[in-house]
């Protein structure tokens, strides 16, 4: 058996682990949980440890190859007259999104700490969610890939329709529809090409190796592109992600802003970028004016709001456009940038959302027209606030920049499909919201924490708990080694982006 | 360049990084007192190494050698655009790491008294040793990218020193106001690196093509699109220079006018020095370490380092005379009309980075006497701008206020920091030998050998008004009577902070007797000119004369003159209005584009979305009629389905 297998194994058996926990002892279960995911974040790291050095006794030229070449593959017939099979394997792409998605779920079970309602249903939602997510990234098989995809997508709306706040049932309810209606998208493009191919494999790489017709690219390329998008937060299909972030309880906004929506850019490289190189030639202009708006109009959007989580969800719209974007440039710049903000903005969300909720804890209100002053209480949690400010607007030294600036190389080296003075304007525009940005998120900072100290029960607050700090500072490490020596996550991914790149 | 100093000059940024770790493990809570040691016994020893670096390379290396002594590959974005964090070791990056050193060092052990008992103690350090690891890093900086890298730093460090007094509502709206301004300008910077970096590289790979070996740059195949000696090299600046770029512009000076805005920004030259009075809200050790001798100058510092692409370009040098020219002036004027004593000297610097800018924008490739001067005075700036801060401080620290009106008759109560006061004032006020005299010389000698007539003008009469608004505030602050209950109870700073102002003193007397052009150009023919110097020193005199005769006296002469010049004078006082003109952009920029946006985000996009959830429901409801309930029902429907998924997948495969 793969290792990969045990990263859905662990998690599913660890949402098993607490389903039989007494009523009782509501506080077994977060350790439980702590411990299946902290096994599965030392298994994640351990395996990119392996898969370098697997990459490097591979050996050989890899600069000219065209098909993704996977490690730890396994792949055992499930339906096999349809060509299904349980197909599992590994890149540098989906091993950094695996590392990312162990990062988010072991920090999100130490941010849900508290959680004592209905904690039984709630960890074991979020353990199959995480489990779902985990499958996408090591599925090979198209199919499987769908399969998992569902699996992460749905507990969500219960998550949020059952432990969220404020308008939780219509949140959750947009946001099911929504994705549900990108998946139809993604599940009729993934069939054509499955027909086109000869129906006789989901195999990804398989699939890859076909010449679709540049009619059929045509129309499933946007299908796709769409699909995916719209868990990617592609304008204008991105009006349920501050609404269903805004509703979500803390983890599951950081396990949604942080890992889910990752899940749209990946399916985008992964289905629609690779497999259709003649469609997103013909499309790479509209997306790239579409994901352009994103950027900016987001930022833009940002300025105005008074919800911590409404802005740190515009934020995301604006950041996400930036992994879309760089997917446009369809050159290697480009998508190493898209995965590196991938990973990037996955961490620094989730910071962000973790310690939103933090602070909401403390101060019963995320509106930062109402708070002021609270560094003097909690410097704990308002440092990790600011870093992940400054890794937002894209400081040198946090993960943000390495992301920004490949991603703003690529659009600027352009692709000979679009006509490269649009192709610079739009990057252009694409840099200028690092300003708005740096509006958006000292405004907003300096609103919630500096300043006097607006209400007086304020002065009764405390600064974070160890599981707190634990997960704030897990997280801001993250974001400060990547910045400080992006090798560590460059060095990962590279491999697996050339031969992507070589396609087109 | 070989040797243990120079291939481990990347020590010399590491140990304020190792400070800031330091104090953060060790220097918080009860023991807080020890974070201003650490913190001087760390850049002290940087200070250290950089007088044996320096020692190093002027009995080592030739005159004017420059080389990479240690790098690592940092950041890959594709080949030859691979960009590593070094240590570029040549005149002007040791002249800069030595004033940046000295200048820190005086501030962390000065700042052990200003700061004693405040309770961000600690934190104070922690920032303090985050600016000087971010400036050395961009001093040894050997590639474009790696300048950014640290130039951002040294941006948000400034940004939390200026918020340092995080409570105070002027000093948040002054950081973020640095911040941003400065942000504004550096996305400039970022689309130079674009730029740069596209059409260099490209240049590099058609190189490789047409079988012309990058070797006309380099060596190696390890030539770097973003490198400053690639930037730098002969034939890349030609080839940049043939491309056309937009407006009519070549494509060489498009980049560099975008480098410059960066620089601008960073260097707070005109229009975009607005940040830089409101910087005094921080503590006034950070104004003399970041906003007078070291940050700001950086701007400075990237113009000299890309100096042959201006140069190549020559309208981008114009740029930088004309930018330099009106800064200078501008802010001259306005110093002589504030009050405030850190604002005085904040303009004051303003004035005199225009003063540098301007040398840099005279000199050329075939006379780049300019650039010597322009680093020369960045060198003699640096002591006598931080002695006037640190003195400023002093007064600041036994006044308890800034305002000038509030001072007076301190020349008996501080001696010390009069003496050295007076030592900065009559530096920078240009009068033989103390050090402004000399390397202001230098740069109006540069302006009239390029046959800058206008600029040589304009560069006198700032002259005359530097003297003139120096010993302005001298005079009301340190003569006369005591003006207030503060100025009457006011004594000498303890000698923690007197020692300092001593050593800086004294760089202000001698600095101007180091031939700091030579050195950073050997070879280059420097002439005295006697009447540059006459004039400078009448101007000089003209200024300190007029200075005394206004506020020396008893008779309200100032005031009078200020009313008889009525509306130029409040013009000029309320600093040309340009602060309000950005203010309203600003608002303009919230009403009408970001409110618009969350607005059309929450009415006309996401209803769009609503209503097609609304739709899809009313056509369910309609559909309803169809859910009979009849097993039969279903399955004819089920039969209809399948042949009509049939027929499409027979057309689609036909």
């Amino acid at each position: 058996m793969s290792w990969l297998s045990l990263l859905i194994l662990i998690p599913f058996a660890t949402a098993l682990a607490v389903v039989a926990t007494p009523d009782s002892k509501w506080y077994v279960r977060r350790w439980v949980a702590l411990f299946g995911t902290g096994v599965v974040l030392a298994l994640s790291l351990v395996m990119s440890v392996s898969y370098m050095q697997a990459v490097l006794q591979r050996g050989g030229d890899a600069s000219m190859l065209t098909i993704s070449q996977m490690e730890f593959e396994q792949s055992v017939p499930w339906f096999k007259s349809m060509g299904i099979e349980y197909h599992v394997g590994v890149d540098g792409i989906a091993m950094a999104m695996i590392v990312l998605t162990a990062i988010i779920i072991f920090t999100g079970v130490l941010a849900s700490w508290e959680v004592k309602e209905r904690s039984r249903e709630f960890y074991a939602f979020l353990l199959v969610l995480v489990t779902g997510v985990f499958g996408v990234f090591i599925s090979v098989d198209l199919f499987l890939f769908f399969l998992f995809y569902e699996v992460a997508v749905l507990p969500m709306y219960l998550l949020i329709g059952v432990w969220g706040t404020g308008r939780k049932e219509y949140s959750a309810m947009k946001l099911t529809l929504m994705l549900m209606v990108g998946s139809a998208l993604v599940l009729v493009g993934m069939l054509a090409l499955y027909h086109a191919a000869g129906s006789q494999t989901f195999d990804l790489n398989k699939l890859a190796m076909v010449d679709y017709s540049r009619d059929l690219q045509q129309w499933v390329f946007p299908c796709v592109f769409v699909g995916f998008g719209v868990l990617g937060a592609l304008f204008p299909f991105h009006t349920w992600s501050p609404d269903g972030h805004a509703s979500a309880p803390t983890a599951v906004s950081m396990l949604h802003a942080g890992v889910l929506m990752k899940l749209g850019g990946y399916g985008v490289l992964r289905v629609a970028v690779y497999l259709m190189p003649e469609g997103a030639k013909q499309w790479a202009l509209f997306f790239l004016v579409l994901t352009t708006i994103n950027i900016v109009y987001g930022a833009y959007a940002a300025i105005r709001q008074t919800d911590l989580k409404y802005f740190t969800a515009y934020s995301s719209v604006s950041h996400c456009g930036f992994v879309l974007f760089g997917l446009c440039s369809l050159n290697l710049m480009g998508f190493k940038g898209a995965v590196i903000q991938m990973f990037s903005h996955g961490i620094m969300t989730g910071l962000f959302f973790g310690l939103i909720g933090m602070v909401y804890g403390r101060s019963k209100t995320r509106d930062l027209t109402k708070m002021g002053g609270l560094s003097k209480r909690i410097p704990w949690l308002a440092t990790s606030f600011y870093i992940a400010g400054l890794a937002s607007l894209g400081l040198p030294g946090l993960s943000g920049f390495v992301a920004e600036s490949t991603v703003f190389l690529g659009g600027f080296f352009g692709n000979p499909w679009v006509d490269s003075t649009t192709m610079r304007i739009c990057t252009l525009l694409a840099t200028s919201s690092i300003v708005v940005t740096a509006v958006y998120v000292l405004r907003g900072l300096s609103r919630v924490f500096q300043g006097p100290m607006t209400k007086s029960e304020f002065s009764q607050m405390q600064d974070a708990t160890i599981p707190e700090k634990l997960c704030t500072g897990i997280l801001v490490a993250t974001l400060a080694v990547v910045g400080m020596y992006p090798p560590v996550l460059i060095d990962l991914i590279e491999h697996a982006i050339v031969p992507i790149a070589n396609r087109f | 360049m070989t040797g243990f100093l120079f291939e481990n000059a990347w020590m010399i940024p590491a140990l304020p990084l190792i400070s800031i770790l330091l104090i953060g493990l060790f220097a918080t809570g009860s023991n807080a007192r020890f974070a201003g040691i650490i913190g001087s016994v760390a850049i002290g020893t940087a200070f250290l190494l950089t007088c044996g670096l320096g020692l190093a390379y002027l009995s080592s290396a030739e005159a004017g050698a420059s080389a990479v002594t240690w790098s690592i590959e940092w950041l890959r974005y594709q080949d030859h655009l691979v960009v590593s964090l070094g240590t570029l070791i040549d005149p002007i990056s040791l002249l800069l790491l030595f004033v940046v050193t000295s200048v820190s060092l005086l501030v962390h052990v000065y700042s052990i008294g200003y700061m004693a008992g405040d309770e961000g103690y600690s934190r104070y350090f922690v920032f303090l040793s985050l600016f000087t690891f971010s400036m050395l890093g961009l001093v040894l900086a050997p590639n474009l990218l790696q300048m950014y890298v640290f130039w951002e730093l040294v941006g948000v460090s400034s940004f939390l020193l200026i918020g340092f007094y995080y409570t105070l509502p002027e000093a948040i709206a002054a950081s973020k106001k640095a911040f941003i301004v400065t942000r504004f300008a550096d996305l400039f910077f970022l689309a130079g690196i674009l730029v740069l970096g596209f059409f260099v590289h490209q240049w590099i790979v058609d190189a490789e093509w047409g079988g012309v070996t990058a070797a006309a740059v380099q060596s190696a195949s390890a030539v770097q699109a973003l490198d400053f000696a690639t930037i730098n090299s002969e034939p890349v600046l030609a080839h940049l220079k043939d491309q056309p770029g937009v407006l009519g512009l070549d494509l060489l000076t498009v980049a560099m006018l975008l480098v410059f805005i960066g620089a601008a920004g960073k260097s707070a030259m005109f229009p975009l020095h607005v940040w830089l009075p409101d910087a005094m809200a921080g503590p006034t050790p950070v104004s003399a370490l970041i906003h007078a001798a070291t940050m700001v100058v950086a701007g400075v510092y990237l113009v000299a380092r890309l100096f042959p692409g201006f140069a190549a370009s020559g309208d981008a040098l114009d740029v930088v005379a004309a930018v330099g020219c009106i800064t200078c002036l501008f802010s001259a004027l306005i110093a002589c009309t504030q009050t405030d004593i850190k604002r005085v000297l904040a303009f004051s610097t303003l004035s005199q980075i225009g003063y540098m800018m301007l040398a840099l924008g005279v000199a050329s490739a075939e006379h780049p006497a300019g650039l010597g001067a322009a680093m020369f005075h960045l060198f003699t700036h640096a002591f006598f701008k931080a002695l006037l801060f640190l003195g400023a401080g002093s007064v600041i620290h036994a006044v308890h206020s800034n305002d000038v009106a509030e001072m007076g008759g301190l020349r008996k109560k501080m001696p010390l920091t009069h003496a050295t006061f007076l030592i900065a004032t009559i530096a920078i006020a240009g009068v033989p030998p103390l050090a402004g005299f000399f390397s202001k010389d230098e740069i109006l000698g540069a302006a009239l050998d390029g046959e800058h007539h206008l600029i040589f003008g304009v560069g006198l009469f700032v002259a005359a008004l530097t003297a003139f608004y120096m010993f302005r505030v001298y005079i009301l602050t340190f003569l006369g009577g005591h003006k207030s209950d503060g100025a009457a109870k006011a004594h000498e700073s303890p000698p923690i902070m007197t020692i300092p102002l001593v050593v800086l003193g004294v760089m202000s007397v001698c600095g101007g007797w180091i031939a700091v052009s030579q050195f950073v150009l050997p070879g280059v023919e420097l002439h005295a000119h006697l009447l540059v110097m006459g004039l400078s020193v009448a101007a000089a005199v003209v200024g300190i004369g007029s200075a005394f005769w206004l506020y020396g006296g008893q008779a309200n002469r100032a005031q009078t003159m200020a009313e008889s010049m009525g509306g130029i004078y409040r013009l000029v006082q309320n600093k040309f209005y340009i602060d309000e003109v950005y203010l309203f952009v600003t608002k303009m920029i919230f009403r009408f584009i970001a409110a618009p946006a969350a607005w059309f985000d929450r009415h006309v996009v996401d209803a769009v979305m609503n209503l097609s959830a609304t739709v899809v429901r009313w056509v369910g409801a309609r559909l309803n009629v169809l859910q009979t309930g009849q097993v039969q029902t279903y399955g004819i429907w089920m039969i209809n389905g399948t042949i009509l998924v049939l027929l499409f997948l027979w057309l689609v495969q036909r």
